[in-house]
């Protein structure tokens, strides 16, 4: 029987295996290493739960169902180069939140959740980001943009690799 | 009343105030150094419990009662968790403090431990909060680094590890059950009470889930005291033995249609108009207020006339609001259709529920599903008497459902519509006039317009 392809690398089991001596179980472990594996790859597909769980001594299903929860991961395609949250709760709804969302839908051709189709953005809305000083605003990779207009959303979005 | 002096946020308009350099220069990390010289747990639960601090997190429940919950003498481990999940609509005073502020936050937290003999804190940090998990990482390396964690803190036999959970975009980890199973590695199905966390918390040992504002409350109780901490706010209601008064400094959010949106300390006891007025500037485009959200989105609506309520523990409740909650303000214009702000707001929950509890998992949805029909122009009067019927069944605690999520989603329906019901009506009757009944199914709509 041929040895199945190996999703995680070397480099993910080492940065998985370095987090269980800071919690007494390593079903904790699971987010971390769901996040782990989701930074690198931009998705976390049906073989690499198989190695998380072996890794934690879990069954597949129960780093599945946990996985399947949170709703943030990404399992049938990894996301874009980019995933941009656009935030649609009420401070930033207020301030426009949700017409620079449908704005960025029709520039990028997409809906909330989907990826363009080039690879580029994942487009998605966010339930409040926590930064109502800032509304509307998006969180794309780990930088903020604030106080978003659609006019201001397009010179953004060209920035995008 | 002398002229209040803010303590969380005294640092934040420092140039890099999220290092431990500055942080020292001012004072940081004398109350730890005090604490572990001169005090025992027992004697710093007592200082916390005499200060009357009361949970900021939302629910207000006091902080030092809450740690004597632990078993007495208990071998351990007992685990401190720190809820920094905020995700509350409205909501971001933490962030605030985690990312110009570390050490504050995690010289509160090392207290926290101390006090309540816990080894191994984990901060649940949200996931969209990335320079808020930049700033924490750094400061925990700076502390390690200089002996206030690790083994054996600062000489002492107090030896404490704090490490960084992230969430995954999910607002019931914020809820604290669900929380401690998300922790643990799994859904974060909240769990049912008893038994407390402080009885079997996560990893089945002794726990205590405190909010990072909480903790930050800690250190200026340690370092000024208990009488400090009760000079500020609103003191206990001797007629109502329910009111244990609302004392200490506050960050209060303000968002929304304001001309300065920020994150504001103030006395707690300030109300809903001083602070749109003194520090939001006012209502943006010199419009009228119509209404305001007291304390995130669960709490349901002050109408203008309720602005003069004061924004402590008691206040918003007494003019119908769930309570206080996070106090974080968000600010309606006159030109705000309720009707929008509704469906809003159950958009969230319905999203946000959890799905463990029937009433919560269907009430949301079928809440939503109403307000969607109702904007599309099919709603008909008597949908207001079942949205008002939804509200009561699924948000009643205790009771129908494990945690408080049915509770929020509960109150801005009650709420709206017992306030604006009038604007509900005109809305249905221009929109259905004949009262047609439901012809085709609705899709989601866009809320709110611009302005």
């Amino acid at each position: 029987m041929a040895t199945p392809e190996r999703i995680l690398t070397d480099e993910m089991v080492e940065a998985i295996k370095a987090l269980f001596p800071r919690y007494p179980t390593r079903q904790a472990v699971t987010l971390p290493a769901l996040h782990i594996v989701n930074e690198r790859l931009r998705y976390v597909p049906i073989p690499a739960v198989v190695e998380i769980a072996r890794l934690l001594g879990l069954a597949p299903a129960e780093v599945q169902d946990t996985l399947s929860f949170y709703g943030f991961f990404k399992q049938d395609a990894p996301h874009g180069r980019t995933r941009a949250w656009v935030c649609r709760s009420i401070s930033c709804a207020l301030r426009g939140g949700e017409q620079v969302l449908d704005h960025m839908c029709h520039t990028l051709g997409v809906k909330p959740g989907e990826t363009t189709s080039d690879g580029r953005v994942t487009l998605e809305f966010g339930e409040c980001l926590g930064a109502c000083d800032f509304a509307p605003c998006m969180l794309a990779g780990k930088t903020l943009y604030k106080d978003l207009t659609p006019e201001r959303a397009d010179q953004i979005l060209q920035t995008f690799e | 009343m002398p002229q209040f002096e803010p303590i969380l946020l005294a640092n934040i308009a420092t140039q890099n105030s999220h290092t431990r350099a500055v942080y020292e220069s001012t004072g940081g990390y004398s109350a730890l150094k005090k604490v572990l010289a001169e005090m025992q747990p027992p004697a710093l639960i007592e200082l916390v419990k005499s200060s009357n601090l009361r949970g900021r997190g939302g629910a207000g429940f006091p902080t030092g009662l809450k740690w004597t919950f632990l078993p007495k003498d208990h071998p351990g481990p007992i685990y401190m968790c720190i809820n920094a999940d905020e995700s509350e609509p409205g909501t971001f005073n933490n962030r605030i403090l985690m990312e110009e502020d570390p050490h504050q936050v995690i010289e509160g937290v090392i207290l926290s431990c101390f006090a309540t003999r816990a080894q191994t804190a984990y901060i649940y940090l949200r996931y969209e909060y990335p320079l808020s998990l930049e700033r924490l990482q750094a400061a925990l390396d700076e502390c390690y680094a200089a002996g206030y964690l690790g083994k054996n803190i600062l000489g002492s036999d107090f030896s404490l590890d704090i490490y960084l959970h992230r969430g995954a975009a999910a607002y019931i980890c914020g809820e604290e059950t669900g929380l401690i199973e998300s922790l643990e590695g799994k859904r974060a199905w909240p769990r049912i009470k008893p038994p407390f966390p402080a009885v079997e918390g996560v990893f089945h040992k002794p726990t205590v889930v405190n909010n990072i504002e909480t903790v930050a409350c800690v250190v200026h109780i340690a370092r000024r005291g208990a009488d400090w901490f009760k000079s500020i706010g609103v003191p206990a209601d001797p007629k109502n033995p329910r009111d244990p008064g609302s004392y200490g400094p506050k960050l209060y959010c303000l968002s929304g249609h304001v001309n300065k949106p920020g994150c504001y300390e103030a006395p707690l006891g300030i109300t809903c108009r001083q602070l749109i007025d003194e520090y939001g500037g006012g209502v943006w485009k010199g419009r009228k207020g119509k209404a305001a959200i007291p304390g995130g989105i669960s709490m349901g609506l002050l109408t203008e006339k309720e602005f003069d309520t004061p924004l402590d523990f008691a206040g918003p409740g007494k003019v119908g609001c769930l309570g206080l909650g996070t106090a974080a303000v968000v600010v309606l214009d006159e030109t705000v259709s309720i009707v929008d702000f509704l469906h809003n707001s159950c958009r969230f929950f319905q999203h946000e529920s959890c799905g463990q509890c029937t009433p919560c998992r269907e009430g949301t949805r079928w809440a939503l599903e109403m307000l969607e029909r109702i904007k599309a122009g099919q709603g008909r009067l008597k949908d207001l008497d079942l949205l008002l019927e939804i509200g009561d069944s699924i948000g009643i605690i205790p009771g129908t459902t494990i945690c408080g999520l049915a509770d929020g989603a509960a109150w801005p329906i009650k709420n709206a519509i017992r306030k604006f019901r009038n604007e509900f009506e005109d809305y249905i009757k221009r929109t259905n006039p004949k009262g047609y009944a439901v012809t085709k199914a609705v899709k989601a709509l866009p809320v709110v317009a611009a302005h």
